[in-house]
């Protein structure tokens, strides 16, 4: 079942950024496929395409051509609302730099998703409240982003990418701006999403012992993945 | 559609809470929209105020009887024996003591010193016949007396006495050649009169060698609805080739040949200001869009549409222009509403006004600024709503 209907299938994909006169084949008829529950590591240097890759998987970036399915429904052909609502109800985002709004609240900036479906605002309070126990900041809901550490500011992003409930997590360096200790928070509570609630997580990290958190972790090299089993 | 609401509500209040922290750019765009606006009602204070004083002269009930062609009184002439036909015409009222109610007057051109200038400026000397002052409204001396017939007096209008020198009550002035005394000060409600200095008909003519004309009749009729017997009695009669028209009528026509100037001339400036605070406003705006790329971005890659992200950038913009409107008309009111002025009327002689703002004046004002915000909202509202969302995400 999950083979064959896997969280994320990309088929054939390719993708070309023009730059002035010259054009750079990012992907040239890639395919992947990401099975539901999964945790992938996205490794490679700099400019080989892991956050081109989440982009395409999280419908804000488009194809040249090829096939991108996510939980068996393609996003490669939607329009540019219909990605709106398809990413609303399916991704989550985690962004390196947390990219909260600097003048909401944590619970207003978790609450943002939640505006965008038919809950009632005292269901959105409940989910908001839920999303930001799960991620240890329930006592910090009126703080505003300047008054909470980094690794606290990544930590409402992660509530606000779940609070949604979405099926997949998509990570672009996550730890990239914290210290480790932090980063370990953060990649622990990343796992705990993973392991009890079954979150499918793509995770784009230059970061090895970030990396050791995943499952796998998928190298990139000239447009082609290259998998590693990890031991533990 | 509540979501779509709930997005544009969150969107617009992420905006405008954000504004402090562009908190410079945004007061430089609110400070041009201001002084486009202090320009504009300064302007349209000023015709309004002129319009006020000029059009709230005048009386339905009195006519005003000119040479036929003439638009005011300084071009025009009336005959002694005209004036005889029209005490005897049709619909003038009359005193109790069967006296028609008319008031022949001469209107001439004297100098007078202005106190904020010491420049010279025409005045009006005004000579009366004896009902002169009943045929106007709310005439009243305000210190000393009324002057007596036969005599070198002058009465002088409120406005004018504040804006020019020389004419305090007992002083006596010098007119051409001939000398006067100011025995009174008179107000008439504000209306132009207070911009006039009377004396008696019959001197002035004489010391002035007009003995036998006058420029204007001034007649109360018997009701509004008599103007036109008065007209056509004037028509069929080839002995008078005189123009009659309702006293209010006239003013209204004095009034709006000056007010339409200022207004022609205020209208043109605001709007070249306007053209300059529309391209601050864009500025503003784009630098805006350009500071929370990162944020509309990211709220788009959550799921927000891009009509949200229009309509937020739209409604900071049009916050500020709202301010910078609001801030303009305070301060237009502050300095300019009830400031004394003058300027030459229709008669090329000085009319003293008062600038005066009205709701509907701040209103216009403030359309202004919110046209302003509008269109250096509109560009920069549509660039947000089609930031692509990787170049926001990746542009801080």
């Amino acid at each position: 079942m999950t083979a064959e209907h896997p969280m994320v299938r990309l088929t054939g994909v390719s993708k070309r950024f023009t730059k002035g006169k010259e054009t750079i084949s990012i992907f040239d008829h890639l395919d992947l496929a990401i099975p539901r529950g999964d945790f992938v590591a996205v490794m490679g240097p700099s400019g080989s395409g892991k956050t081109t890759l989440l982009n395409l998987l999280g419908g804000i970036d488009r194809v040249d051509a090829g096939e991108i399915a996510v939980a068996d429904h393609r996003i490669d052909g939607l329009s540019e609302g219909e990605l709106a609502a398809w990413r609303a109800a399916n991704i989550g985002f985690i962004f390196q730099f947390y990219n909260l709004m600097p003048m909401l609240t944590a619970a207003q900036n978790v609450e943002l998703p939640l505006l965008l479906t038919k809950l009632r605002s005292k269901e959105r309070a409940e989910r908001v409240h839920t999303a930001l126990s799960v991620v240890g900041l329930a006592d910090r809901v009126k703080h505003r982003p300047r008054e909470m550490s980094g690794g606290q500011q990544q930590r409402v992003a992660i509530a606000r990418a779940i609070v949604s409930d979405p099926n997949l997590l998509l990570c672009d360096e996550p730890t990239g701006d914290l210290d480790r200790q932090s980063a370990d928070e953060i990649l622990s509570i990343l796992q705990l999403l993973n392991g009890e609630l079954g979150k499918t997580i793509v995770m784009v990290t230059h970061d090895p012992a970030a990396a050791n958190y995943a499952k796998r972790v998928l190298h990139l090299d000239k447009g082609r993945f290259v998998e590693r089993e990890l031991a533990a | 559609m509540r979501s779509l609401w709930l997005q544009v509500a969150a969107v617009t209040a992420i905006n405008l809470k954000s504004i402090s922290q562009r908190r410079w750019l945004s007061l430089s765009t609110v400070i041009a929209i201001a002084l486009v606006v202090i320009v504009l009602l300064a302007f349209l204070a000023m015709a309004n105020g002129f319009q006020r004083t000029i059009a709230g002269s005048g009386a339905d009930d009195i006519a005003i009887v000119l040479r036929a062609g003439s638009q005011a009184e300084i071009n025009s002439t009336v005959s002694r024996d005209q004036v005889r036909l029209i005490e005897d015409g049709p619909g003038i009222a009359r005193g109790s003591d069967g006296k028609p109610l008319i008031s022949p007057e001469l209107y001439l051109v004297v100098d007078g010193i202005k106190r904020t200038t010491k420049t010279k400026a025409n005045l009006p000397l005004r000579g009366i016949g004896e009902q002169g002052s009943e045929l106007r409204k709310d005439v009243r001396i305000t210190a000393g007396r009324m002057f007596n017939r036969g005599s070198n007096e002058v009465v002088v209008g409120k406005a004018l006495l504040r804006e020019f020198e020389g004419l305090d009550l007992g002083s006596t002035v010098s007119f051409g050649a001939t000398r006067w005394t100011v025995v009174g000060v008179f107000e008439a409600g504000g209306s132009v009169f207070e911009s006039e200095i009377w004396a008696d008909l019959s001197v002035v003519q004489s010391l002035f060698n007009r003995n036998n004309i006058v420029q204007i009749v001034r007649a109360r009729l018997t009701g509004p609805a008599a103007l036109n017997e008065l007209k056509s009695y004037s028509d069929n009669d080839p002995r008078l080739k005189l123009d009659v028209k309702s006293e209010a009528s006239y003013f209204a026509e004095q009034a709006s040949q000056t007010s339409d100037l200022i207004q022609k001339l205020g209208w043109p400036l605001a709007i070249a200001m306007a053209l300059g605070a529309v391209a601050g406003a864009l500025n503003t705006m784009y630098s805006s869009v350009a500071a929370r790329a990162t944020e509309i971005a990211t709220l788009r890659a959550i799921g927000f549409g891009g009509f949200p992200a229009f309509v937020g950038t739209l409604a900071e913009s049009l916050l500020l222009a709202a301010i910078g409107g609001l801030l303009g008309a305070a301060a237009t009111y502050l300095i300019f509403d009830g400031v004394t002025a003058s300027t030459l009327g229709g008669n090329f002689t000085q009319v003293v006004f008062d600038f005066k703002l009205s709701p509907w004046l701040i209103a216009e004002g403030v359309m202004l600024a919110l046209i302003v915000g509008l269109i250096g909202g509109l560009f920069p509202a549509l660039r947000a709503a089609r930031l692509p969302i990787v170049e926001g995400l990746y542009a801080n």
